[in-house]
């Protein structure tokens, strides 16, 4: 039995035939990904908005339980994903980090909604995280506001994916004195100490979309200004 | 917190003051509250809430934009209730505008507001057997009952939760076909719901022994702290807005106040449960007189149709309605342009808060946890 998922030995016509007689074959990894991706325990935890759906995801009509998710844990020691599921503010930040850094390897994190993508519809205020993507690593975002439960089963799903795609032997988790912490951001007066994760986060890419952000409102407001469009008419 | 207390029944045994800072990740806060306590033994000797974990600049972002453009805003206050917090902030500017509500559009509000008492009453009893220790399983029921709910408000307003449905001047579109007889059997078969709840729970041993004569607010402290709704009735004040203020056509129906004896965690409780079938009747009234009609003033579909021209009157204004948590007020003060000057939310979830220390104290830890339950706050509403 090879250890690789693409490994030569399995036919794939054997295998096919050799299941209708009851016999599964199988590689390690995929036993052993097909484990990992039918029990991923969610860390019990809630931000906002959002966290109701996530509730309402775990109960009985959308039941989270069929993909093998419905174990909240409320500590992140036990703990495989993080459902960011809620308005990051900036307030909060530096415990959602804790957090993280607190979760056992291997560990996933899944924004829900808009306001962990990007800040969402209170991305102007002036306590608010745009995006929590700054300082972790994020594996699958789910937009909507709040994005409904079928969004973040099919989130869950994606995740599922791309935990299949994993392989043991170049896993980073599993390189010797690897262990994914980030640094906590301080907040003080004058919001959050640093206000990114450069190793995470790619500033370029920030300030780009600043700066498109600051000429789209340029012509918008030319747009809307009476005089100036009086005059081009 | 070093200071050495000597108990005086067991002198040889000295204890030392611990505190604790429950929050904001805690299964059991209902979001992202926090409370520092500090412990004698597993006795609550100091409580102090520390809030701002959820402060998302909502009032702020709402003096920076259109009148109509924070109403999807207000849907994120109390994200339980999104059609009531509508309603409350439609009614103040209508206030200030001097727009009436045509019959049809007022019949669907006092609807929707009593579904979603509903909602939040039944989510609440759920939640609350949750911190009682009784895990999920009653809020498998609980959610149950409040999906039926929220399809309805889906097919009148597109989204689950966040409904923003109500208009200056009456709703946004009428209702679909065949809401009505959805709703009614909704309605209809909500009884059983509850009769099965009140079975599994009222007369219920556990339920009784835990929550009985725990957190007792008494009636003088809750109407100095200006609590409202569940809370103060379960003291046993006759204050409900409804009755009060009689805003839209709240004097039509027939309906009972019900109020509580003691003030315990037990008669909010309970409170919440006669509430949901006051909610049933004047529900059942409401399906009976609904007539036909437009479901938008005239005044209300021009300012809704260009909502960035739509101004207001100067002046300040507040509205306010019996929200299933409390009294939920908005002053605005209005310069006479597009957008408000100075938007304030009296958030009742907040103001509720506040007697969390006086209750708590000299009970034990388990016990702050069900009385924060009771007071059912939600934290988009209590930071803002
Ligand atoms: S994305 Fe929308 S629903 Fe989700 S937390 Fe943000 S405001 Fe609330």
């Amino acid at each position: 039995m090879g250890l690789a998922s693409g490994s030569p030995t399995v036919d794939q016509g054997l295998k096919s035939e050799l299941e209708k007689e009851g016999v599964v074959l199988t590689t390690l990894e995929q036993l052993y990904n097909w484990g990992r991706r039918s029990s991923i325990w969610p860390l019990q935890f809630g931000l906002a908005c959002c966290a109701i759906e996530m509730i309402a995801t775990a109960c009985a009509r959308y039941d989270i339980a069929r993909f093998g998710a419905e174990l909240f844990r409320p500590s992140p020691r036990q703990a495989d994903l993080m459902i960011v599921a809620g308005t990051v503010t900036k307030k909060m930040t530096p415990q959602v980090v804790r957090l993280y850094n607190q979760m056992a390897e291997p560990k996933y994190v899944i924004t829900m909604g808009a306001c962990s993508i990007a800040g969402g519809p209170f991305k102007e205020g002036y306590n608010v995280l745009q995006g929590i993507d700054r300082f972790i690593p994020v594996d699958v975002h789910i937009p909507g506001c709040p994005p409904r439960p079928e969004a973040l089963l099919d989130g869950l799903m994606k995740l599922q994916k791309k935990i299949d795609g994993q392989s043991i032997e170049s896993a980073e988790w599993y390189q010797q004195g690897q262990k994914r912490e980030f640094p906590i951001p301080a907040f003080g007066p004058k919001g959050l100490e640093p206000p990114y994760n450069p190793e995470v986060w790619k500033p370029r890419e920030y300030e780009q979309k600043k700066q498109t952000e600051a000429e789209a409102r340029k012509i918008h407001g030319t747009i809307h200004d009476p005089k100036q469009s009086a005059v081009s008419q | 917190m070093t200071n050495t207390i000597e108990t005086q029944t067991r002198p040889s045994l000295s204890t030392q003051q611990l505190e604790v800072s429950i929050g904001p990740q805690h299964p059991s806060t209902h979001g992202v509250f926090r409370m520092n306590v500090v412990l004698d033994g597993e006795t609550i000797v100091k409580l102090k809430p520390v809030m701002g974990y959820l402060h998302r600049n909502h009032e702020q972002l709402a003096e920076n934009m259109s009148w109509l453009g924070s109403m999807p805003y207000t849907d994120r206050l109390d994200y339980f209730c999104s059609m009531t917090n509508n309603i409350a902030y439609a009614l103040a500017v209508e206030k200030l505008m001097g727009i009436d509500v045509p019959e049809r559009a007022q019949y669907i509000r006092v609807i929707m507001a009593e579904l979603t008492r509903l909602v939040n009453h039944t989510a609440l009893v759920g939640f609350l057997l949750n911190d009682l220790g009784a895990f999920f399983t009653p809020v498998l029921y609980a959610f149950r009952e409040r999906e039926k709910i929220l399809d309805l408000f889906e097919s009148v307003a597109g989204s689950r939760m966040m409904c923003n449905y109500m208009r200056f001047g009456g709703v946004k579109l009428d209702l679909p076909d065949g809401f009505v007889d959805c709703a009614k059997a909704i309605v209809d078969n909500y009884p059983p719901f509850l009769e099965e709840m009140e079975r599994l729970l009222t007369k219920n041993e556990i339920l009784m022994a835990r929550c009985q004569n725990v957190g007792i607010l008494l009636k003088d402290l809750a109407v100095n702290a200006s609590v409202t709704g569940p809370v103060l009735r379960a003291s046993g004040v006759n204050y409900d807005i409804r009755k009060i203020d009689k805003y839209g056509i709240y004097d039509r129906f027939d309906f009972k106040v019900p109020l509580g004896t003691v003030g315990d965690v037990y008669d909010r409780y309970y409170v919440r449960i006669l509430e949901m079938r006051e909610s049933l009747k004047i529900l059942r009234q409401a399906f009976k007189e609904l007539s036909a009609g437009p479901v938008i003033s005239q005044k209300g579909l021009i300012a809704a149709k260009s909502p960035r021209n739509m101004k207001v009157p100067a002046g300040d204004a507040y509205g306010r309605i019996e929200a299933p948590k409390g009294e939920l007020g908005f002053y605005i003060v209005s310069e006479g342009g597009t957008k408000p000057y100075r938007y304030h939310v009296r958030a009742p979830s907040f103001i509720n808060l506040t007697i969390l220390e006086d209750m708590c104290l000299g009970h034990k830890v388990a016990d702050a946890i069900i009385i924060l339950g009771s007071i059912d706050i939600v934290l988009g509403e209590v930071d803002r």
